[in-house]
């Protein structure tokens, strides 16, 4: 029903395509992150939830439609519907069902609660495509109420000693979830960098609360950050707008972090292992609750879990994808 | 444990030599002094010797969660660090409710050293009961010290500084204690923070002076008559203790390497009692030095040391005298301390290295040109009034060595790095022409700056042809261009030579694939090499 092509995932009997990477006539997306929703399609159809953060990457002239989550829509001929994948603001997995059964491409997704987007739904299908960005049983999330408090913990001991905070974190999901969980700890502001305002907005668009956030960038000269959390995309480290930062502690929040090793090479003072992706044993619990015959993987370490699943007596293969980079977040 | 987990975990998580300074500080004013001592042995670099190999670890990790053993190798690609890879693989399990914790000397001396003496199933037995109340931290730490692979980003230096820190002591005061043979016990570390001067251990050795690599202009220096010169030769640097009669020899990896070199010793029994002197091991016959890889089998074999050193004659070329007559003469002016030096040694296998002499940089620059003739690696450049330092202090000594060896080869196998490096295709394994077909002649790490690994890593993932575990077989496209110290005929490698510290010195992207070297082009460094 879903066959590879070399602009993406297409479904010939709906005409159209899951996530393109080149431009197509009708792109069907899973959610607003940079290797999902390429520019230049002439239509674009995702969850409501996500329509605000698609319009912000995709411009005011691109055409995108959308609908709830669980509206059955008809595409040629094949029924279409989103379902919450728990991955960011209007993340969902695409349902297709047709004459060859049903289909279900999870994009992104995690098990890990999220104040800031709704919680995955497990939706029985007969194929079940999953992502393996975390596809090794090394990757296994601590609670994230622990991880946010050691974030907090290294945000005030800095602070005691007169530091700033840069805490690296994706513009989509990652800095909103921060921004939504640490109302736990404080009601301070906290400064971010100008790139992910926009996106900010667009999370209090669809009521999610966060933390009141100032921008980092339009602060008079001589504005101190002594004390302060910044939040800032990781392209802004090393740029001459740190400067202005002052003396600062660093510190990346993503999944990667949870490898010492990687940490290392990227010489981050600090690492949170905070992920908006599935680990391993959200993997295989999804495989499980989709119930499919046959599993599909496909970004980062897909050839093991597809090896480890047929192992385990499942149909499985992979999918490729245009972004090989080990752990592509965005 | 606990402690010294949180200690690791500390020092890993800053990037700032003072916090890290700060944090062992801290731990060594608070530890008990059984825990601190263990912990110096540990963060100093010293290793208990590998009680269990990781083959070990990796079958327990497997049978502990049931996972197939080909995840984990792949999982230990990603991670480069097989101790990493279990800790993680095993968060899988249960924390088993905590038992009183056990302080780092007792897991030492109590529990891992025993595992000598036990058979393999007592010892898996033992090692998965242990980790079961461990958090993953300890776990890994655990781990890292019964497969003797513990290191921490710090180094001897950063351990003396907080050390003295914690007591208050002068930084020389501690390097010293630290120096040569010495057994982690409560009172060793006592001894160690006495602010009273002890008898000094009769073994022990000064810490090395080091120099730096001349990266400025040598005319920089100002007038040649203030600098002694010296060829840097190729061998081991080492210091040669000898005091109440009794002879000790140093490498500067502070191994003692007595043993290996039986006319070392028989030539220094001529030596005055109370000397101290620095040189360096050199394989050497015929009045000139031979390669490093002749050194080698000196130092590879344990047994019949009588018929290597029949076979690879060595000297100990001296450079400077840092005790004499018991008396610590490093703060003296290096000449003052060569002149001593000339009237000590008896003549034979203890040799004074000659210093090169001539009137201006130009001249200098010129004899350096004959370096690899007379199998040597370039100049040092010593500023005849400093003292003997401690460490890499920059200034007084440099080196100034010769450009190495260099060839033009493609690039066929990638695989991951290890440590920071495991989530990059950063080691490679370079290939050079040979009837139409690319034969490997050298691996390299390094030489890349960060962006050209990045760009590396994704075009590598890309265009694999083929894959072998973690190694990845690339289309034959990029040509580097490598440098190496020395070059050596191998039977191990199928090219049938061996290079020596290769290293990528540029990305050659002007260059094709066809446009590199062939094994007939290396094969003749080898013969120029030879017949120096």
């Amino acid at each position: 029903m879903l066959v590879e092509t070399p602009d993406g995932l297409f479904c010939p009997a709906g005409d159209f395509f899951i996530d393109p990477w080149n431009p197509v006539g009708r792109a069907v997306i899973t959610h607003a992150h940079g290797d999902h929703a390429r520019h230049g399609s002439a239509a674009y159809l995702c969850a409501a939830p996500g329509a605000g953060l698609l319009r912000r990457r995709l411009g005011p002239d691109a055409q995108i439609e959308s609908a709830p989550y669980g509206q059955r829509l008809r595409l040629g001929g094949v029924t279409v519907s989103f379902h919450p994948a728990g991955h960011v603001l209007g993340s969902a997995q695409i349902r297709v069902e047709g004459e060859d059964g049903v289909w279900v491409a999870a994009g992104d997704y995690k098990r890990a609660a999220d104040p800031t987007c709704a919680p995955f739904e497990p939706v029985p299908c007969d194929t079940f495509i999953t992502e393996s960005t975390f596809g090794l049983p090394i990757y296994r999330w601590d609670a994230t109420g622990s991880v946010i408090a050691d974030i907090f913990g290294w945000w005030q001991s800095n602070a005691g000693e007169g530091r700033s905070s840069v805490l690296f974190c994706y513009t989509i999901g990652k800095a909103q979830r921060v921004l939504a969980e640490l109302a736990r700890h404080t009601d301070a502001s906290v400064f971010v960098h100008g790139m992910m305002l926009p996106m900010i907005e667009a999370y209090r668009d669809e009521g999610v609360s966060l933390l009141p956030v100032k921008p980092a960038t339009d602060q008079p000269r001589g504005t101190s950050f002594a004390g302060e959390l910044i939040l800032a995309p990781l392209p802004a480290r090393g740029t001459p707008w740190m400067r202005r930062l002052g003396t600062h502690s660093d510190a990346f929040a993503s999944g990667l972090m949870r490898v010492r090793g990687v940490r290392r090479q990227r010489a981050f003072d600090r690492g949170f292992v905070l992920s908006d992706h599935a680990d391993w044993p959200a993997l295989l619990q999804s495989i499980n609750d989709a119930g499919a015959s046959r599993v599909l993987a496909t970004h980062g370490h897909a050839e093991p879990l597809a090896r480890f699943l047929q192992e385990q007596g499942r149909e499985a293969g992979v999918i490729r994808t245009a972004w090989e980079g080990e752990g592509a977040e965005e | 444990m606990n402690r010294f987990a949180k200690l690791y975990d500390a020092i890993d998580s800053t990037t700032s030599t003072n916090a890290k300074v700060a944090a062992m500080a801290r731990y060594f004013g608070e530890a008990p002094p059984a825990d601190a001592a263990w912990a110096v042995f540990f963060l100093t670099g010293r290793r208990l010797k590998r009680l269990l190999p990781y083959a070990a670890i990796h079958d327990w990790t497997i049978a502990a969660t049931g996972l197939p053993s080909w995840i984990i190798e792949e999982s230990y690609s990603v991670v480069g660090d097989g101790a990493e890879t279990a800790a993680l693989v095993l968060d899988q399990l249960a924390i088993v409710e905590n038992t009183a914790p056990l302080p780092l000397a007792a897991w030492v001396g109590d529990r891992i050293l025993s595992l000598r003496t036990m058979d393999p199933h007592t010892q898996r037995e033992r090692v998965t009961a242990w980790w079961a109340p461990l958090d993953r931290l300890q776990r890994f730490v655990l781990l890292k010290l019964i497969t003797g692979e513990f290191r921490v980003g710090v180094s001897q230096t950063l351990v003396v500084r907080a050390l003295a820190q914690a007591w208050d002591l002068p930084v020389a005061t501690v390097a010293a204690r630290l120096m040569g043979d010495w057994t982690p016990t409560a009172d060793w570390f006592a001894s160690l923070s006495s602010s009273e001067s002890t008898d000094v251990d009769q073994s022990r050795p000064y810490p090395f002076f080091l120099a730096s690599p001349l990266e400025e202009d040598v005319s920089t220096l100002g007038d040649p008559a203030d600098w002694i010169l010296e060829w840097k030769w190729d061998g081991i640097r080492a210091q040669l203790v000898k005091r109440g009669g009794a002879i000790h020899l140093w490498s500067r990896g502070e191994e003692l390497i007595t043993h290996r070199f039986p006319e070392i010793v028989a030539a220094a029994t001529h030596l005055p009692d109370g000397a101290v002197l620095d040189g360096e091991v050199l394989a050497f016959r015929d009045d000139r030095p031979l390669p490093f890889s002749a050194l080698q089998q000196r130092i590879g074999r344990q047994k019949q040391v009588a018929q290597m050193a029949r076979a690879v004659p060595v000297v100990f070329m001296t450079y400077d005298l840092l005790e004499k007559d018991g008396e610590d003469i490093r703060n003296l002016p290096l000449s003052e301390r060569r002149e001593r030096l000339i009237g000590l040694l008896p003549p034979g296998v203890l040799r004074p290295s000659p210093i090169v002499v001539e009137g201006s940089w130009e001249a200098l620059a010129e004899v350096r040109t004959e370096s690899r003739t007379r199998g040597v690696e370039g100049l040092m450049l010593k500023r005849a009034s400093s003292a003997y330092g401690v460490g890499r202090k920059r200034g007084d000594w440099w080196k100034w060595k010769i450009e190495p060896y260099t060839i033009d080869a493609v690039l066929i196998y990638a695989q991951p790095g290890s440590g920071k490096r495991a989530s990059l295709l950063t080691d490679y394994t370079f290939g050079v022409w040979d009837q139409g077909e690319l034969v490997p002649v050298a691996k390299a790490y390094s030489g890349l700056s960060n962006e050209e690994i990045a760009e590396m890593d994704r075009w590598i993932r890309r265009h694999t042809v083929e894959r072998f575990g973690p190694v990845r077989h690339v289309e034959p496209v990029h040509v580097f261009e490598l440098g190496f110290e020395g070059i050596a005929r191998s039977s191990r490698h199928r090219a049938g030579i061996a290079v020596r510290f290769p290293r990528m010195l540029r990305w050659r992207k002007d260059k094709r694939p066809e446009e590199a070297d062939t094994l007939e082009n290396v094969r003749r460094l080898l013969e120029s090499a030879t017949e120096r």
